[in-house]
């Protein structure tokens, strides 16, 4: 009589329990992303339209069949970005007619002081096969998306402000996977034989 | 004294420009205790809205001093900015107190770390140009600069500011 009670409490307190991770364990595994690969690694390489600064339209279909890199950045931006943008530079015109087996796109993460016109203007100190790249809001948050990339807006004094993003150049292969990003800090023969190997990646035909 | 000083800086500079033809030499200028090395700027985009410029400051007083910014007449302002790198993402903010050289010590302005940043040049920086700016020090007041503009960082060995130091 006295035993019983509290086995059967017991008894409860186990099936309760058991219900309850049953419940949540059920909850977790529906509320995973499905279709998603659980490799650990961020998934690059998605669809994404934008406007170059020469005016024309570049999508992830267009540019298909051929390698290409990117990189997100700013016009307001003093140091990583042109810094970036000049040894993109330096690198191509060392390898000369061979980057042109590759694409190079600068894609704004500030597309409202980031006009077209800012964009084509600031591009002329640069490589002319560079292409700068904007589009609207949503269009530029789709292009971040495209390749898990950060971009946030920081207010400072009135009315201006600066941008935090993600700093790296992205290698994409011409099947449209991601090749990893580029080393900006290896030695200069390094990155040249990097970019002279990824100039070699052609799809042709289909 | 120190105009004197200046000038030997500025004559050993060109005579060792004429010697070692490159225009991205060391230079430096002083003021009290403070002492700026090499002050250089990035060159611009065309139409860049903005330019990061870099120095090292010497302090070889007995009192901690502060850099607080500046001004020059080829742009609207100059403010002491903080790059940092995290997760791979690049944040950048003004340090509106500017930065601190300890006594005895010394602070480099480098790519990637503290720099000044030139809000609105009214003119592109063209490499192997230089332009005037003044700097303001709470302690030291202001000292007289001239940056030269470099496409590249220029390597330096050591952390003095001699002469010959040149970008590859
Ligand atoms: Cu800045």
């Amino acid at each position: 009589m006295s035993g019983l009670p509290a086995f059967r409490l017991t008894i409860w307190a186990a099936i309760v329990v058991l219900g309850m991770f049953l419940i949540v364990s059920t909850q977790l595994s529906g509320g995973s992303p499905t279709g998603e690969t659980s490799s650990g690694t961020a998934r690059v390489g998605g669809p994404f339209s934008l406007v170059s600064h020469t005016g024309g339209r570049v999508d992830n279909q267009s540019l298909a069949g051929r390698p290409y890199l990117v990189f997100f950045g700013f016009t307001y931006c003093p140091d990583i970005c042109p810094t970036t943008l000049f040894e993109l530079t330096d690198l191509m015109t060392e390898l000369g007619p061979v980057a042109t087996g590759f694409k190079v796109l600068f894609i704004s993460i500030d597309p409202e002081r980031d006009t077209r016109e800012t964009l084509a203007s600031s591009m002329t100190s640069f490589d002319s096969r560079i292409l700068a790249l904007r589009g609207t809001a949503a269009e530029t948050d789709a292009a971040l998306e495209a390749f898990s990339a950060y971009a946030k807006k920081v207010p400072l004094e009135v009315g201006e402000y600066t941008m935090d993003h993600t700093a790296g150049v992205f290698l994409m292969k011409s099947d449209g996977s991601f090749g990893g990003m580029m080393d900006m800090h290896e030695p200069r023969e390094t990155r040249l034989e990097n970019l002279r190997r990824i100039a070699k990646d052609q799809v042709t035909g289909s | 004294m120190s105009s004197g000083f200046k000038l030997t800086v500025k004559l050993t500079c060109m005579l060792a420009a004429t010697l070692l033809s490159t225009s991205a030499l060391a230079h430096q200028f002083s003021q009290g205790d403070i002492k700026i090395g090499h002050p250089w700027s990035r060159v611009t985009p065309s139409a860049a809205p903005v330019a990061g410029a870099y120095l090292t400051v010497t302090n070889s007083g007995s009192q901690p001093d502060r850099l607080a910014g500046g001004s020059t007449p080829i742009a609207d302002r100059i403010e002491v900015h903080q790059m940092t790198m995290g997760d791979g993402i690049a944040r950048m903010r003004p340090l509106p107190d500017g930065i601190e050289i300890a006594a005895g010590g010394s602070v480099e302005l480098a790519p990637g770390g503290i720099h000044l940043m030139l809000i609105k040049p009214n003119q592109q920086l063209i490499e192997g140009s230089s332009f005037k700016a003044t700097l303001e020090f709470a302690r030291a007041g202001t000292v007289e600069i001239e940056f030269v503009v470099q496409r590249n960082p220029t390597v330096q060995t050591g952390s003095g500011n001699e002469h010959g130091g040149h970008t590859p």
